[in-house]
C-alpha cells in the first residue's frame, strides 16, 4: 500500500500543476556544477563587475538585480564573493563558481557574509560612556570630541601618548592611511594584527631569503608531492585551502603530514600525523635535517648555487639526532627518521605553517628553521615546493605590506632617515616638517610599542622606554585576541581615552570600567571599496556591495574628518583626490621595495572583473584581456606591463614573466665566527634565463645618481634592471645562518612555561631584553622550572571554523553563534577523571600569571593527557564574570564566553615581540 | 529525465559547515531549524570522518509512505518537496526518516510542532514560481532558475556534490579510481566510500 501510494503521489502531482522545472535547463546547469568539481570552472557570471540579470527575463526572483563581484573578508585564502543586489539591498549571494581560487566555495563564515550587513548587532551610531551607561550621539559631536581629547593629549604628553591600532581587516588604502595618519600624528606608536599573527614569519622569512611572505599561492599547492603543515589547522582556519590540499593528495598521491600537538580536522585528512609536544618545533625541524643531511637526500646542486651558510647548519644539526629530538619533542625516534624520508622521497614538497607556529618566543626560529629545510631540500623556486605560509585575516598580507607596524614605514622601508626622506618625497612632505611632527629626531627612528606589548605603557609592571600611554585607538581590531588580557583590561580601566572604531562593538568597548570610552561605528568591508592582498600576494578589488548601513560611515570618511580636526588635512591629502583610487596609486609610486608598483587600481579591477579568465593551476589568465598575467599580480609587480610573480624565487622564468632569483639584502661577503669568508651572491650559473649576468650580482644603484632601486622614484632603475633581464634587488644566497638575530642558527629553546625542567637546564631560553620595542621583556627571570610543579598541564589555543579573531563580528551573525554557541577547553578524558571532571562540568584553568577562566570542559581525544586547549574567538566574560549587561542596549554578541587570552602566558618573541599564546602552562579545578 | 541526487564524499568533507549556513543564509532558516547539519564520528581520533546530512530525496521516501495528510510528494525529477499548508506537524515523517531530515520549530506552548521544514533541494514548494509566498515559505527556487543547490555550490572541498545522478555518479567514479592508485591515505585504509549512494 505505502509502496503504491509513493510510485503514484509524484505523478499525481506532477500532473495536477504545471511543469516548473525546465529538464534542459537543470541539466545545463547541474553539468556546470560537475565541472566545478572535475577540473576547470569554465561558466562566466559576466565580463563586467556589475551586471544586469539575464536579459531575456523569463522571471527571475529579484528582477533588475545587480551582481557585484567581491571578496570574502574573513582569512586570507581570498575567495571571491557574488552579491546580489536589489534596489540597494545584499538579497543573496550567489556561486563565485569561476573565481579562480575558491571556485564558488565558502566555509560557513564566507557563506555568511551577508550577516554582515544585515546582523541586529551591529553598532548603529557614535556613542560615549557616561556616567556608566552609555550615551548616542551625533558624529560631528562624537569626531569633535575624540579628536579634542587626542589632540589635547598629544599638546600635553606630546605624539607619543597615543597608541594607534590599525587593522588587518581594512584594505590596502585604508592600512596606507592608518600608517600614514601615525607618521603625521609624530609618532610610531602604530600597530596591528600582524603583530600577533605572522611578525615571526616576516622576520624570520625576509632575513632567509629578502621577502617575508608566502612564496608559492594556496593554488600552487595542487602540483605538490609532500605537504607539510606545522601547526596549521587549514580546515579550520582556511577551509577553501583544503580543496586544493586534497585535490593534490588525491591526484599526485601526495602525502599530507600534519605536526601538531593536537590532532585537529586536518590531521583528521592527512597521510601522517605527528604529535609533537607544544614549542619544539626547531628541535623536531633540525631533528629531520639531521637525518636528511646524515643519507645525503640534500639537494646538493641547489645548495652549492644558492645556499649560504650550509656548513655552519651541518655542524649545529649535528647535535639534533632522532634520539635527543625525540626525548625533546616526545615524537619516536623512527617517526622522526621516516618523516625524513617521507620528504627526501616526495619532492617536490611543500612547507605550510600557521600561528602553532609563530606565536612563540622562539618564533623567529622556528619560521627559520622551517625556511632551512625547504633549503636543504632544494624545495624553494618551484612549483609544487616553497614555503606556504597562510596568512590569517583577509587582507593581513597587505597591511603588513603597508607596515602597519611600529617598526617600519610602507613598503618595509624601516624607521632611517633614509626611509622617512623617500616617504616624504613619496607624500610630497618637508622632511624638517615631520621631524617636527616628532617629540624628537631620536623617537623618529625608534621603533614603538607593539599591539601584544602596549598595555605596559600604560601598567608599567615592565618598565617602559617613553611616557606613559595616555590614550588608545582599536581602529578595526579585537583586544581579547591578545594574551595577558587580565593586564590589557587594567590598562584599559587606567588609561585616559580609548576610542573603538569597529562595524561591531567588540570586547574591548566593554572591557573599562571607567567613562573613558568612544565607539564609532565604521562600515564593514563589502559597505566600501578598495583592493586587498590574499596570502598569496594577489591583490583583488573588493568592490561596495551597499551603501554604510545605519549611521555608519567607511573608514575613509572617518580618517578624513578626523585628520581634518588633527590640523594637516592639506599636507595628507596632497596626492589624493579621488578615493580610494589615488591612494593605491600613492602606494604604487611609494612602495617599490615588494614591487606593488604594477598594480594600478585599474589593473586590479581588470583582474577581478576578469578572474574567470584565470587558470586553476597556474593562476595565469589564458586569452582575454589579462592574457599572460597572473591572477592579481602578486607582488612584486615591477611594471605596470609584468604580469606579476606567482612563484618567488623561481630562476626558470626570466624576470619580466615573473621569475626571480634569492635577493641580494645582507651584502656581498660575509666571515663567520670560525673565520670561513663567504661569497654571498649567487653561484656562477644561477640566474633566470636572459639575465645579462649569469651568476650572483648584487642590488641594483646609482642608475639615476644617488638613489637605488628602491628609492628612485622615476622607477628607471627597475626598469633598466629588467631590460637586462636581471632583479633590481640583486642574485644572492639564501641564508642558514642570520648573524643579525640573536640565534644565528635556530637552536632549541625551550618554551618561557615548559613542563620540563631538566630540558630548561639543557636549552635555557634567552637573557632578559631590556627596551625591547619601548619595554624590558622578560626571559629567563620568566622561566622558572618550579612552574611545573604547580601548573603541570600544558595550555594550547586555536582557532575554530565558525569564528574569527576576536569574533566580535562573528560572534555576532546568528548563524555561526548558533553552530559554536559556547566556550569551552577540550580536555582528555583521561586526565579529565584523572581531576574528577565530567564531560560539560564549568571548570577554572588558571595561568601562572594570575588569570584565570571559568569555561565548560569538553572531553576529546585531540588533545593528549598532558594538554588544554581553548579556543580564541570568545569575549563577554571576565574571570567568571558576565559582562552582558555591559554592551549598548541591543548590540549584545549572540555568542559570549571567556577570552583564552586571560590565561595564555607571558612569553614574547626574542625578535618581533609575538606573544606566546601556543604553548604555556596552566592548571584546572572543577568550577 | 534527470534524477536529482545529493552525494557527500567523506574523503572530502573537513566539517566548515559551510553548507550548513549556505542553506540557512540563503533560504532565511530561522535559528533551530537544520535543514542541513554536519555529523562527524571517531572525533578527534584517526579515523575521524565528517558527512553532511540533509533530506536525502528517497527514491522510495518514508515520509510520503506515512503522511497522513499527503503534504509531503514527489516532483519527476526525484526531488520530496512539502506543501506546507497541508501540514498539520504531526511529526510522523520525522519517525519515519532514517536520516532526522524534517525539522520542526521549537519552543512552542504545549510542545506543539507547528509545521514540518526540511530541504527542498533550493526548489522552493509548490506555490508559484518566485512568488513571495514561496520565498517565504520555502526559501530559494534555484532548480526553477537553473542553478544548483546552494551547499553543494558553496561546498569548502567539492566534497557535496548535487545534481542529475548520472552527473554525480561520474564525477565521484573518476575521484575513487584516481584514489585507487594510491591506497597511502588513512582514508583508503578505512575504504572510500560516500553517503548516498
Amino acid at each position: 500500500m505505502a509502496s503504491f501510494k509513493i510510485l503514484n503521489t509524484g505523478k499525481d502531482r506532477q500532473n495536477s500543476k504545471t511543469l516548473r522545472l525546465n529538464p534542459n535547463m537543470a541539466r545545463r546547469s547541474f553539468l556546470k556544477l560537475a565541472a566545478v568539481a572535475t577540473a576547470v570552472a569554465g561558466t562566466g557570471l559576466g565580463v563586467t563587475m556589475v551586471k544586469k540579470s539575464s536579459a531575456e527575463t523569463k522571471k527571475t526572483p529579484y528582477p533588475s538585480s545587480k551582481l557585484v563581484k567581491t571578496v570574502c573578508t574573513h582569512c586570507a585564502v581570498g575567495c571571491g564573493v557574488v552579491a546580489e543586489v536589489q534596489n540597494g539591498v545584499w538579497v543573496r549571494q550567489e556561486i563565485a563558481q569561476d573565481h579562480p581560487i575558491s571556485r564558488g566555495a565558502h566555509c560557513c563564515k564566507g557563506a555568511s557574509a551577508r550577516e554582515m550587513v544585515t546582523s541586529e548587532k551591529r553598532l548603529k551610531y557614535p556613542m560615549k560612556k557616561s556616567g556608566g551607561k552609555w550615551q548616542k550621539l551625533s558624529w560631528k559631536q562624537a569626531l569633535d570630541e575624540v579628536a579634542g581629547k587626542l589632540m589635547e593629549i598629544r599638546e600635553k604628553y606630546g605624539p607619543d601618548a597615543v597608541m594607534w591600532i590599525g587593522s588587518a581587516k581594512v584594505s590596502n588604502e585604508m592600512a596606507y592611511l592608518q600608517r600614514k595618519l601615525a607618521a603625521f600624528w609624530g609618532t610610531n606608536n602604530i600597530d596591528h594584527q600582524a603583530r600577533i599573527c605572522h611578525s615571526t614569519t616576516v622576520a624570520g622569512v625576509a632575513n632567509t631569503w629578502g621577502y617575508g611572505a608566502m612564496t608559492n599561492s594556496i593554488n600552487d599547492i595542487r602540483h605538490s608531492k609532500c605537504i607539510f603543515m606545522i601547526g596549521s589547522n587549514a580546515a579550520e582556519a582556511h577551509p577553501i585551502a583544503m580543496q586544493h590540499i586534497l585535490h593534490a593528495k588525491e591526484k599526485n598521491d601526495a602525502r599530507v603530514i600534519v605536526v601538531d600537538p593536537r590532532f585537529t580536522r586536518t590531521a583528521a585528512k592527512a597521510t601522517d600525523y605527528v604529535r609533537i609536544r607544544s614549542g619544539t618545533d626547531v628541535a623536531f625541524i633540525m631533528g629531520l635535517i639531521h637525518v636528511i643531511l646524515k643519507n645525503g637526500w640534500e639537494d646538493k646542486e641547489f645548495i652549492q648555487a644558492r645556499v649560504a651558510g650550509f656548513p655552519e647548519l651541518k655542524r649545529e644539526v649535528e647535535h639534533y639526532t632522532p634520539e635527543v629530538v625525540s626525548d625533546i619533542t616526545g615524537v619516536p625516534a623512527d617517526e622522526i627518521v621516516r618523516i625524513a624520508k617521507l620528504m627526501a622521497t616526495h619532492r617536490p614538497g611543500t612547507v605550510i605553517w600557521c600561528m602553532g607556529g609563530t606565536q612563540h618566543s622562539t618564533g623567529s626560529s622556528n619560521t627559520r628553521a622551517y625556511c632551512i629545510l625547504q633549503l636543504v631540500l632544494g624545495n624553494m623556486g618551484v612549483s609544487g615546493g616553497g614555503c606556504n605560509i597562510f596568512r590569517g585575516h583577509d587582507n593581513v598580507q597587505g597591511a603588513t605590506d603597508m607596515c602597519v607596524l611600529s617598526h617600519s614605514l610602507p613598503g618595509y622601508y624601516g624607521l632611517s632617515d633614509g626611509a622617512w626622506k623617500h616617504w616624504c618625497r613619496v607624500w610630497d612632505v618637508d622632511y624638517n616638517w615631520m621631524v617636527k611632527r616628532f617629540q624628537s629626531k631620536k623617537m623618529m627612528n625608534t621603533k614603538g610599542f607593539t599591539l601584544s606589548r602596549w598595555y605596559e605603557g600604560v601598567i608599567q609592571e615592565d618598565k617602559i622606554h617613553q611616557q606613559p600611554l595616555r590614550a588608545v585607538v582599536f581602529w578595526g581590531a579585537a583586544s581579547n585576541s591578545q594574551s595577558q588580557y587580565h593586564k590589557l583590561k587594567k590598562a584599559l580601566d587606567k588609561i585616559d581615552l580609548v576610542v573603538v572604531i569597529d562595524p561591531f562593538p567588540t570586547m574591548t568597548a566593554v572591557a573599562s570600567d571607567k567613562d573613558n570610552v568612544y565607539l564609532l561605528p565604521s562600515s564593514s568591508q563589502y559597505e566600501t571599496s578598495g583592493s586587498i592582498t590574499a596570502s598569496n600576494r594577489s591583490i583583488q578589488w573588493r568592490y561596495k556591495v551597499v551603501d554604510p548601513v545605519w549611521d555608519s560611515r567607511d573608514d575613509y570618511t572617518i580618517m578624513r574628518e578626523l585628520v581634518k580636526r588633527f590640523g594637516f588635512e592639506k599636507e595628507f591629502y596632497k596626492n589624493i583626490k579621488e578615493i580610494p583610487e589615488d591612494i593605491t596609486r600613492e602606494i604604487n609610486k611609494g612602495t617599490l621595495t615588494i614591487g606593488y608598483n604594477g598594480q594600478t587600481p585599474e589593473r586590479i579591477k581588470k583582474h577581478t572583473d576578469y578572474w574567470h579568465t584565470f587558470d586553476v593551476d597556474t593562476l595565469q589568465a589564458r586569452g582575454g584581456p589579462c592574457d599572460g598575467e597572473y591572477y592579481g599580480l602578486p607582488w612584486p609587480c615591477w611594471t605596470t606591463e609584468h604580469p606579476g610573480t606567482p612563484i618567488l624565487y623561481d630562476i626558470s622564468k626570466p624576470v619580466a614573466k615573473g621569475g626571480l632569483p634569492f635577493r641580494a639584502r645582507f651584502g656581498t661577503e660575509y666571515t663567520y665566527p670560525s673565520g670561513r669568508k663567504e661569497n654571498l651572491l649567487a653561484a656562477e650559473g644561477s640566474a633566470p634565463p636572459g639575465s645579462e649576468v649569469k651568476g650572483g650580482y648584487p642590488e641594483f644603484k646609482d642608475v639615476v645618481p644617488g638613489t637605488n632601486w628602491k628609492t628612485d622614484l622615476s622607477q628607471k632603475t627597475i626598469k633598466e634592471a629588467l631590460r637586462r633581464g636581471m632583479a633590481p634587488f640583486g642574485n644572492a644566497r639564501a641564508r642558514c645562518y642570520v648573524w643579525n638575530f640573536p640565534d644565528p642558527i635556530p637552536i632549541h629553546r625551550e618554551p618561557l612555561h615548559s613542563p620540563r625542567p631538566d630540558l630548561i637546564k639543557k636549552y635555557p631560553t634567552w637573557e632578559d631584553k631590556p627596551n625591547h620595542y619601548r619595554v624590558d621583556t622578560r626571559y629567563r627571570s620568566e622561566q622558572k622550572p618550579d612552574w611545573v610543579k604547580e601548573f603541570p598541564l600544558i595550555l594550547t589555543t586555536g582557532r575554530l571554523v565558525e569564528y574569527m579573531g576576536g569574533g566580535a563580528e562573528t560572534r555576532s551573525n546568528k548563524y555561526l553563534a548558533e553552530l559554536q554557541p559556547e566556550m569551552f577547553a577540550e580536555i582528555n578524558p583521561v586526565t579529565a577523571n584523572n581531576y574528577g571532571i565530567r564531560n560539560g562540568d564549568m571548570i577554572w584553568v588558571e595561568s601562572p600569571n594570575g588569570g584565570r577562566v571559568k569555561v565548560k570542559a569538553k572531553f576529546s581525544e585531540r588533545v593528549d593527557e598532558k594538554t588544554i586547549f581553548l579556543p580564541f574567538h570568545f569575549g563577554g566574560h571576565f574571570m567568571g564574570d558576565v559582562w552582558a549587561g555591559r554592551y549598548p542596549e541591543g548590540t549584545v554578541p549572540y555568542a559570549l564566553g571567556e577570552p583564552a587570552n586571560i590565561v595564555t602566558n607571558y612569553g614574547y618573541d626574542i625578535v618581533t615581540q609575538m606573544q606566546e599564546t601556543k604553548t604555556g602552562l596552566c592548571r584546572i579545578k572543577k568550577a | 529525465m534527470a534524477r536529482m541526487r545529493f552525494l557527500c564524499d567523506t574523503e572530502r568533507c573537513i566539517n566548515c559547515n559551510g553548507c550548513t549556513v549556505a542553506c540557512k543564509d540563503g533560504n532565511n532558516i530561522p535559528v533551530g531549524i537544520n535543514r542541513r547539519r554536519v555529523v562527524t564520528i571517531n572525533e578527534g581520533r584517526p579515523g575521524e570522518q565528517s558527512l553532511s546530512i540533509a533530506c536525502m530525496h528517497c527514491s522510495k521516501a518514508p515520509c510520503i509512505a506515512v503522511c497522513p495528510v499527503d503534504a509531503l510528494f514527489q516532483r519527476e525529477d526525484g526531488i520530496v518537496l512539502l506543501d506546507k499548508k497541508k501540514c498539520i506537524g504531526c511529526g510522523y515523517c520525522f519517525f519515519a526518516c532514517p536520516f532526522g531530515a524534517p525539522q520542526f520549530p521549537k519552543g512552542n506552548v504545549f510542545g506543539a510542532r507547528g509545521v514540518m521544514d526540511k530541504c527542498t533541494f533550493c526548489a522552493g514548494g509548490p506555490e508559484e514560481d518566485f512568488s513571495e509566498e514561496e520565498r517565504k515559505l520555502y526559501g530559494q527556487n534555484r532548480i526553477a532558475e537553473g542553478k544548483p543547490p546552494l551547499c553543494a555550490a558553496m561546498c569548502a572541498t567539492k566534497a557535496l556534490l548535487a545534481g542529475d545522478a548520472d552527473v554525480v555518479s561520474k564525477i565521484y567514479q573518476e575521484r575513487v579510481f584516481q584514489r585507487g592508485s594510491g591506497g597511502s591515505s588513512w582514508g583508503s585504509k578505512v575504504s572510500t566510500r560516500a553517503y548516498g549512494r
